[in-house]
C-alpha cells in the first residue's frame, strides 16, 4: 500500500506513513502487551495484597518527555511531505480546467476538449483549475495522495505529476447529497505520444478512438449529455431518479409547476430548451425545485440542439 | 458501613414525594431520579440509532443498492449521526453519571441547583423532539450529515431546520449541566475534601463542564446564523449570497472539536475511579491526571482547524493547528501510562466493569493513535473524508465514550438499583460486543488506507472484501450489546440484592446503602485521606 510511487508526491507521503504507523504501530504493541502482562501477573488470585505506590515523578517526566520528541518527529515528517503539495505547479505545467457539480466532473483542456474523463500525459505537471458550480466537493485520486476541497465561489488548484501510464480512480470526498458515492470518474495517465495523439483528435471520451467519422447529431448529443453529467440525475431507460427519464419524455403530456401554479405542457424544443437553461422555471410535479443549475454556460446553442435530436431518439 | 443507620430514610426509588408514579420521576430535583431518566432517554436514543448504525452497514454488505436507496441511506447517516453525538455522546456520561454520583463523590446532598437539574432534562428532551420532528414533519428528512455543511444544507430539498434548531436547544441543556456541576464542585464538597483530595471523576466533570459552558455558545450562534440565513437570506455562509461557506465550518468545529473532549473527558475520569478500585491500590500520578484533564480541555480549544486541512486554510494556519494536534496527544498519552501504571503490583479483580475498563485502555489507544495519522499533514490528506476517519471517530467515540459508559454501568448498577447483575452473561456479552467492534471498524481503517470515501452508499468492487467482514462484524456486536442490555434490564427488576459496597472500593458513594437514600448522607462526612487510599484496608479487608 505504502511502496507504489505513482506521483511526485507518494514518495514524501509514503514515508510519512511508514514512520508514523511504525511508531504507533510500535507503542500499540508494546503497550498492549504490558497490559495483558500486568492482568496476568498481579490477578487477584495470584497476588492478593496490592503494594501501594502512588507516584513516581522521574517516570512521570521520562514519559512526557518521550512521546513529546516522537510526536515532534511524526509532525515533522507529514508537514515536509505536504509542503510541496501547497507549492505553486511549476511553468511548465499543462492546466486543465476542473469542473465539479452535482454529480458528474468535466475537464476542460487548453484547446477546447471537454472530457468527463481525466486525461493527462505522464511525466509532465498536471494543474487543475477547480471550481464548483453548486456545493463544495473535493477532488481526491488516491495514488496520487491529493485531495483538494472546492468551495464554490472561491477557485481553488491543486497540482500533480504522474509517474506511469495507467488508469486510476478519482473520487468526490466531500459529501454533496444524493449520488455522492457515485461522482467517481477515472484518471487516464498516458504516455508522452499517446496523449499527444490523443490531445489532437477529436474524439472526446475514449483514449483509443482512431477512426474519425463525424457521427449523426443525436450521437453527439449521448456523449454530451454523459459528458455534462446529465444522466447523474436523469435515465435513459424509464428508471426514476432525482430527476425525471428521458425515456418517453419527448412529446410526452406532464403537469409542471411555474411558481405555485399547475400547468398541463407537451414536451417539445422549447420546454427542454428552458429546461436546460432555465432548470427551476418549469418543475414537473413530483420533483423537487433547487437542484438543478442552469447549463447556460457549460453548453451552446449548437450543443443543445444535438441533445435535443438525441432525446427525440429515446421513444 | 452498615446500611443500619439509614433505615429510618426511604431510598430514592421508592420514595413518595410530592407526585405519584411517574410524575414523582417527571418532576423529581433528585440528582439520582434526573440521572436515571437521562440513563432511560439516552438508553433508548442508543438503541435506535445503534438500529440505525446496523441498517447502514448491511446496506454496505453488497455494492450498489442492497436495502434501501441512496436518499434513505443518506436520511440515515444524518439521523445516526445527529442522534449519538448530539443526544447520546455529548450529553451522555456527564448526564447520566455525573448527575448521579457527582454529590455522592464529593459528599453532596443534591447540586448545587437541582431544580436547574430538572429543567436541563425537560430542555434536553425538548431539544430531542425538536430535532427528531425534522424527521416526519415537512418535506423528507434532512440528509446533510450531522455537520450541516453550508452551501449543501442550504441546498438540499429536505427538512433541516428542525435538527438544527434542535441541536441549538440541546446546547443549552448541556450549558446549565455544566455550569450546575462547576458550582457543585466550587461551593458543596464535603468539609475536608481539598481539590487534590477530590476524586477524578469529579475531576474530570468539572474540565467538561468549562468546556461544555465555554464552547457551547458558539455552536449556538452559529446555527442561529444558519437559521437567518435560511429564512431572512443574510449571506454568511452561502456563497450565492455573498457567505464563505468555509467559515460555517470554522465556526461548527471551534464547538465541536471541543466537545469531543466533552464526550471523552468524563470517559477518562470513570476509567480513573475504576483501575484503582479494582487493583485495590491508589491510582498512579494523580496530580498528573489530575494536570493532563486541565491541558487537555484547555489545547483543545485551539485544534479544531484539523478538520480542515483540505478545506483550502493558509499555510501558517495548517502548520499550527497540525503542531496543537500533536500536542493535545500528550497529556492523552500521560494518562494512558499513569492508568498501565495503577495496574502494576497491584491485586487485579478481573470483575465486568474491569473487563470493560481493560478493553477501554485497547480502543482507546488505537482511537488516539489512528489520530496522529489524522493529525500529520501529508497523512491526513490522503486519509479525510475516507473510511479512515470513520474508524478513528468510532473507535475514540464509541470505543473511547461507550466503554466506559459500560464500565460505569456495570460498576455503578449495584449502587443504583440495590441489585447485582449476572456476570456470567455480562462477561460473555462484553466479549461478542468487543469482538464485533474490533471486526467491525478495523477493516474501515484499511478501506480508508485504499482510498475509500466516507458517506458512500455505493462502492467500487474493489472494497466489497473488507466491507463485508465490517458488516458481519456490525451484526456480532449487536448481538453482543442485545445481551448486554437485556441482562441489565432484567437484573434491574430482579437481579439479587448489592450489598452496599460490591467492589470493595473506597470513595463515597459506597459508604451509603444501595440503592441510596433520598438525602445521600444522613450526616456530611468529614474527608481526611486521599479517595485512593487503599492502604487503610490493607491488607485484611481487600485480600479476600
Ligand atoms: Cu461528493
Ligand atoms: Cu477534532
Amino acid at each position: 500500500m505504502f511502496s507504489s510511487n505513482l506521483s511526485n508526491f507518494s514518495q514524501g507521503v509514503n514515508t510519512a506513513f511508514i514512520v508514523i504507523l511504525g511508531i504507533i504501530g510500535f507503542f500499540l504493541v508494546g503497550l498492549t502487551a504490558v497490559l495483558i502482562y500486568f492482568i496476568v501477573k498481579y490477578r487477584a488470585s495470584k497476588h492478593p495484597v496490592a503494594s501501594q505506590v502512588s507516584g513516581n515523578t522521574t517516570l512521570e517526566i521520562i514519559w512526557t518527555l518521550i512521546p513529546l520528541l516522537l510526536v515532534l518527529g511524526m509532525f515533522y515528517f507529514g508537514w515536509v511531505a505536504w509542503k510541496p503539495m501547497e507549492s505553486r505547479p511549476p511553468r511548465n505545467a499543462m492546466h486543465i480546467k476542473t469542473t465539479a457539480r452535482m454529480w458528474n466532473w468535466s475537464f476542460t483542456y487548453e484547446n477546447g476538449k471537454v472530457t468527463d474523463t481525466l486525461y493527462i500525459p505522464v511525466g509532465l505537471p498536471v494543474a487543475l483549475d477547480m471550481e464548483a458550480l453548486d456545493v463544495i466537493h473535493s477532488l481526491y485520486i488516491p495514488v496520487f495522495r491529493i485531495k483538494k476541497d472546492i468551495v464554490p465561489g472561491t477557485p481553488r488548484l491543486t497540482w500533480f505529476i504522474a509517474n506511469s501510464p495507467g488508469s486510476y480512480d478519482l473520487f468526490c470526498t466531500e459529501y454533496c447529497g444524493l449520488q455522492h458515492s457515485t461522482m467517481i470518474t477515472l484518471v487516464k495517465a498516458l504516455p508522452g505520444e499517446d496523449f499527444e495523439a490523443w490531445y489532437a483528435s477529436l474524439d472526446t471520451t475514449s483514449a483509443q478512438s482512431t477512426v474519425q467519422i463525424a457521427p449523426p447529431a443525436s450521437e453527439e448529443g449521448r456523449k454530451l449529455i454523459k459528458q455534462v453529467g446529465c444522466t447523474a440525475c436523469h435515465t435513459t431507460d424509464g428508471t426514476r431518479l432525482v430527476g425525471p427519464t428521458y425515456k418517453g419524455l419527448f412529446g410526452k403530456t406532464e403537469i409542471v409547476i411555474t411558481g405555485k401554479e399547475e400547468r398541463t405542457i407537451t414536451v417539445d424544443e422549447a420546454y427542454i430548451r428552458t429546461s436546460i437553461l432555465d432548470p427551476n422555471k418549469d418543475i414537473v410535479k413530483g420533483y423537487t425545485k433547487g437542484l438543478m443549475l442552469s447549463y447556460g454556460n457549460q453548453l451552446n446553442e449548437e450543443e443543445i440542439q444535438k441533445i435535443i435530436d438525441y432525446l427525440r431518439t429515446l421513444q | 458501613m452498615s446500611s443500619e443507620n439509614h433505615s429510618c430514610q426511604s431510598n430514592y426509588l421508592t420514595f413518595k414525594g410530592k407526585y405519584a408514579g411517574v410524575w414523582g420521576w417527571l418532576f423529581s430535583t433528585d440528582h439520582k431520579r434526573i440521572g436515571i431518566l437521562y440513563l432511560y432517554s439516552i438508553l433508548s436514543f442508543f438503541i435506535a440509532g445503534a438500529f440505525l448504525g446496523l441498517l447502514m452497514k448491511l446496506e454496505l454488505i453488497a455494492p450498489g443498492s442492497t436495502i434501501m436507496r441512496a436518499q434513505t441511506y443518506n436520511g440515515f447517516f444524518t439521523l445516526h449521526g445527529i442522534t449519538m453525538i448530539f443526544l447520546i455522546v455529548i450529553p451522555g456520561i456527564p448526564a447520566v453519571f455525573g448527575n448521579f454520583f457527582l454529590p455522592l463523590l464529593i459528599g453532596a446532598r443534591d447540586v448545587a441547583f437541582p431544580r436547574l437539574n430538572l429543567l436541563s432534562w425537560w430542555i434536553y428532551i425538548l431539544g430531542a423532539l425538536v430535532a427528531l420532528s425534522s424527521q416526519f414533519l415537512g418535506s423528507d428528512p434532512p440528509d446533510t450529515g450531522w455537520t450541516f455543511y453550508a452551501p449543501y444544507s442550504f441546498r438540499t430539498g429536505t427538512n433541516m431546520l428542525p435538527a438544527v434548531l434542535g441541536a441549538f436547544i440541546l446546547g443549552f441543556s448541556s450549558i446549565l449541566t455544566g455550569l450546575n456541576f462547576i458550582v457543585t464542585i466550587h461551593r458543596l464538597r464535603a468539609p475536608g475534601m481539598t481539590w487534590l483530595r477530590m476524586p477524578l471523576f469529579p475531576w474530570s466533570l468539572y474540565g467538561t463542564a468549562w468546556i461544555q459552558l465555554l464552547a457551547t455558545p458558539i455552536i449556538g450562534i452559529t446555527l442561529l446564523m444558519v437559521v437567518a440565513e435560511r429564512t431572512l437570506k443574510i449571506g454568511f455562509f452561502d456563497p450565492t449570497l455573498g457567505g464563505d461557506p468555509v467559515l460555517y465550518q470554522h465556526l461548527f468545529w471551534i464547538y465541536s472539536h471541543p466537545a469531543v473532549y466533552i464526550m471523552i473527558l468524563p470517559a477518562m475520569g470513570i476509567i480513573s475511579e475504576l483501575l484503582p478500585a479494582f487493583a485495590r491500590k491508589p491510582i498512579f500520578g494523580y496530580k498528573a491526571i489530575v494536570v493532563s484533564t486541565l491541558l487537555i480541555a484547555f489545547i483543545g480549544y485551539f485544534v479544531w482547524g484539523h478538520h480542515m486541512f483540505t478545506a483550502g486554510m493558509s499555510g501558517t494556519a495548517q502548520f499550527a493547528f497540525s503542531f496543537l494536534t500533536f500536542l493535545v496527544a500528550i497529556p492523552s498519552a500521560v494518562k494512558v501510562f499513569n492508568w498501565l501504571a495503577t495496574l502494576y503490583k497491584g491485586s487485579i479483580h478481573i470483575q465486568t466493569p474491569f473487563l470493560w475498563a481493560a478493553s477501554f485502555l485497547f480502543v482507546f489507544m488505537i482511537g488516539g493513535m489512528s489520530g496522529l495519522v489524522l493529525g500529520a499533514l501529508a497523512t491526513n490528506v490522503h486519509l479525510h473524508d475516507t473510511a479512515f476517519v470513520v474508524a478513528h471517530f468510532h473507535f475514540i467515540v464509541f470505543g473511547g465514550v461507550g466503554y466506559a459508559f459500560m464500565a460505569g454501568i456495570h460498576y455503578w448498577f449495584p449502587k443504583m438499583f440495590g441489585r447485582m447483575y449476572d456476570s456470567g452473561w455480562a462477561n460473555t456479552g462484553w466479549g461478542l460486543f468487543f469482538s464485533g467492534f474490533l471486526t467491525l471498524y478495523f477493516p474501515m481503517f484499511i478501506l480508508g488506507m485504499k482510498g475509500m470515501p466516507r458517506r458512500y452508499f455505493d462502492y467500487l468492487p474493489e472494497f466489497h472484501g473488507l466491507n463485508v467482514i465490517s458488516s458481519l462484524g456490525a451484526m456480532l456486536m449487536l448481538f453482543g450489546l442485545a445481551i448486554v442490555l437485556i441482562n441489565l434490564m432484567r437484573a434491574a427488576r430482579r437481579g439479587a440484592a448489592a450489598p452496599d459496597n460490591p467492589w470493595g472500593a473506597l470513595t463515597l458513594e459506597w459508604t451509603v446503602p444501595s440503592p441510596p437514600p433520598v438525602a445521600n448522607f444522613i450526616d456530611i462526612p468529614t474527608i481526611v485521606t486521599h479517595p485512593y487510599d487503599y492502604s487503610i484496608l490493607q491488607p485484611k479487608d481487600l485480600s479476600k
